[in-house]
């Protein structure tokens, strides 16, 4: 049998290779970059506002209500919105060797449409539009054209893996597919709803009550598993092999972890409904299947990192491959930690406390910015067929300014939560509460200080990134092969 | 592309033959740690499936266990457990509570965690008060009063509730406002009630004062603005100010009145938890006597 890796180093096999799309993946990357910083800096600003509440300002629209959807939005379907997109495209094309179905003219309609959906979701937020569902608060018309866009979307994406040049589908569109298909129902099940007036934003859920709640976080949830899990698994299964030139390290583990999180997820979400109205058989139902989700979610992270063995040197050179394997690691913690806070016990003092923000904020600013990040370094030059990164040295400096940032932001909140499910909690020997609710607030405003400050770094990193990936665009000469085809250097 | 199988030579494993873009993938097996881990989680469900309530309509597992029976008993047990202190706190005069060591201590306790949920809000987590005239309830500078009686009428009936009959009322004449004292007169009142503090720096316009509030003032506030806990009117000779001591914020509570409002809480809170929180306030506030 030939050895893989001296075939690595081999010149590439010469294939018939379409030319593929590839000017709107730039508007993606560039939506990303833009949308993240965009995102951060409310995040900062609602972080500061929670530490000194005068930054409300006295006003509706810079109130926290409005701002906080505003943050989460942003980041999750903006910049990770958006990072998906580009990435499914790039992947799905280079791995099915097949021009994107529907071509150049389909990738500017998802594109523009996407971009437009966020456009009238958060400018409603702050005109105070919302359903009032969390991660799902556009009201019916941005519903209804989101569900457009995202049917577009899957035909696009399926249209090119039934029109692919190989024989196998790649682990990498699995995850992709699976993340469309479920985004797809989760988006209609959660936003059944009636307008009151088609010339008015204001309409009612279908359900109501407990049913409505359980939807809810049967969508909430699975907005986790399948737009943050499984999207971004998708990444972690092209780009981390990409960067260390290594063959992935299981495909067993691929099939079985990948079946295992698209069964188990989906009941996962009365986690969120302990100790309320929700009938205990279903809160029982939410806490199994999340304590099972727990090794097939670690399936991706050995996966991610097992890739690079015989390649581990590279996370000295490249700072893309080490944003990557940092965010494994982070997806990692975060899957250990989600089961053990779905045990109801520990779900008593974590629920309704800042351990849940920081538990949030470890999977989003530790693996989805994190991974996003290294894909944006890796792919970046490529897709403007640049010969490299404009500056190895200040990619560095990002990943160490934005993983102290993330080290503050998620001890202050575990600190500053069990504090606070702990203070709930206190009786004195008499059998009165210890603490009131005003003494759990003011307990807690350093913690808000040093939150707010770690947002802050990761804040700075981001925009590092922004001025080096424009350096590399502008200040680099085009490759040889520029654009499409280009082989480029793994240190990129 | 589908090709045969290829050892790697750094794992000594094979591939699955396939390739996309250049990427491979090892046949590596599964981790026995990570199979058995799993399998355990998937033990572990189904016990916990059977042990708890896990179906529609069957009600509860092997443990029987019902989330809302359990709050409700362990809820009851608690207020069950307090439940003699309670009785004999509703039963014992104000007087006796004080004299009484166990059921003071009780009541103070009791009127803290009571004071955090219902006052704290205003005054404050430890009764320190806030700005913009909710008053110390920590210090002996009593508006309406800091005996115990005095004290749980506040509490009982609030200081123009709108809802509560026998409320505290007072109402200070917006002087300005209702045309009764001009701007300049105001501003020489406010000088005459900042030298009553020692802080006056216009000798002549503090004169002018002085007559203005003898005529207007010394009814509620005394000759010497000493106040008069009967009525409510604070003293306007010390260093304490609920709306700010600052000329301009003393000229504008001339000039406007302030009638802050606190509800009545007789209706609200058990009588036991009305005790206790006279108690406590009691003992925060100088301990005035009964």
């Amino acid at each position: 049998m030939p050895d893989v890796s001296a075939a690595a180093e081999s010149p590439p096999v010469l294939r018939r290779q379409p030319a593929y799309v590839e000017a709107p993946l730039r508007a993606f990357a560039i939506a990303t970059v833009f949308w993240g910083i965009a995102g951060f800096a409310v995040g900062l600003f609602i972080a500061l506002q929670l530490a000194w509440p005068a930054l409300n300002l006295g006003l509706e629209y810079t109130s926290f209500g409005r701002l906080r959807p505003l943050h989460t939005s942003a980041v999750i379907f903006a910049f990770g919105g958006n990072a998906l997109l580009l990435s499914s495209l790039y992947v799905v094309q280079r791995t099915c060797r097949a021009r994107l179905f529907g071509g150049e003219d389909a990738a500017w309609f998802l594109f523009w449409g996407y971009n437009f959906f966020i456009l009238i979701a958060g400018t409603g937020y702050l005109l105070g539009i919302t359903q009032g569902k969390e991660y799902a608060e556009p009201e019916w018309y941005a519903d209804w054209w989101l569900t457009i866009v995202w049917v577009a979307y899957l035909v696009v994406f399926g249209g090119t893996i039934l029109k692919r040049e190989e024989p196998h589908i790649y682990v990498a569109n699995w995850f992709f597919l699976a993340f469309i298909i479920t985004i797809a129902v989760l988006h209609l099940g959660n936003n059944a709803a009636l307008p009151v007036s088609l010339l008015g934003t204001k309409s009612y859920a279908a359900a109501a009550g407990v049913q409505d709640a359980m939807i809810q976080w049967w969508y909430g949830h699975n907005a986790v598993g399948f737009f943050l899990t499984a999207g971004f698994l998708g990444m972690m299964y092209y780009f981390i092999p990409k960067m260390a030139e290594r063959p992935v390290y299981s495909y067993r583990l691929s099939v079985i972890h990948f079946w295992a999180i698209s069964f188990l997820y989906i009941w996962a979400g009365p986690h969120h409904l302990h100790y309320t109205a929700l009938p205990d058989w279903a809160q029982t139902l939410g806490m199994v299947f999340s304590i099972m989700l727990w090794m097939p979610s670690w399936g991706g992270m050995i996966n991610g990192l097992m890739t690079l063995s015989g390649a581990w040197d590279k996370l000295r050179t490249d700072p893309a491959l080490r944003f990557a394997v940092a965010a494994v690691g982070f997806y990692g913690m975060a899957t250990f930690e989600g089961p053990v806070m779905s045990i109801r016990a520990v779900n008593a003092l974590s629920h309704y406390t800042d351990w849940t923000i920081g538990h949030v904020h470890s999977g989003a600013l530790g693996w989805n910015g994190f991974i996003t990040f290294g894909v944006l370094y890796w792919v970046v030059p490529r897709l403007w067929g640049r010969t490299q990164l404009w500056s190895v040295k200040l990619a560095n400096w990002h990943f160490w300014i934005a993983s102290l940032g993330i080290l503050l932001y998620i001890t202050a909140m575990w600190v500053s939560g069990i504090m606070q499910g702990l203070m709930w909690r206190a009786y004195d020997h008499l059998g009165f509460l210890q603490y009131s609710f005003v003494e759990t607030v003011a307990a807690m405003h350093p913690y808000y200080v040093i939150r707010a400050l770690g947002g802050l770094l990761y804040l700075s990193g981001a925009v590092l990134m922004a001025y080096n990936l424009w350096r590399s665009v502008r200040s680099q000469p085009v490759g040889a092969n520029a654009p499409a085809a280009a082989a480029l250097p793994a240190a990129a | 592309m589908a090709n045969a199988p290829e050892r790697d030579a750094h794992s000594g494993t094979t591939t699955t033959g396939h390739e996309w873009d250049g990427l491979k993938e090892l046949n590596t097996p599964l981790p026995t740690w990570w199979l058995w881990t799993f399998y355990a989680t998937i033990a572990f469900s189904l016990l916990w499936l059977v042990l708890y309530p896990a179906l529609p309509f069957t009600g509860t597992g092997l443990l029987g266990s019902i989330a809302r029976q359990e709050a409700d008993a362990d809820h009851a047990a608690r207020i069950a457990a307090a439940e003699p202190m309670l009785a004999r706190l509703r039963q014992a005069e104000l007087p006796e509570i004080l004299a009484d060591a166990e059921l003071r201590a009780y009541a103070i306790a009791g009127g803290r965690t009571a004071f955090g949920n219902s006052c704290a809000g205003c005054h404050g987590a430890g009764g320190q008060g806030a700005a913009g005239g909710f008053p110390s309830l920590a210090d002996d500078d009593w508006l309406w009063g800091g005996r115990l009686a005095e004290i749980e009428q506040t509490i009982r009936h609030g200081i123009r509730a709108p809802d509560d009959a026998e409320t505290r009322l007072s109402q200070m004449p917006r002087f300005l406002a209702d045309g009764m004292l001009t701007a300049a007169q105001v501003g020489d009142v406010a000088e005459h009630v900042l030298s009553l503090s020692g802080r006056g720096t216009d000798a002549a316009a503090a004169a002018r004062g002085a007559s203005l509030f003898a005529e207007n003032c010394v009814a509620c506030h005394g000759e010497r603005g000493e106040g008069n806990r009967e009525l409510g009117a604070p003293s306007l000779a010390d260093a304490v100010w609920l709306y700010g001591g600052d000329r301009a914020s003393v000229a504008r509570s001339i000039s406007y009145a302030r009638a802050g409002v606190m509800p009545a809480w007789g209706a609200r809170l058990d009588p036991a938890v009305i005790r206790m929180l006279v108690v406590y306030l009691h003992s925060l506030g100088g301990t005035e006597g009964q």
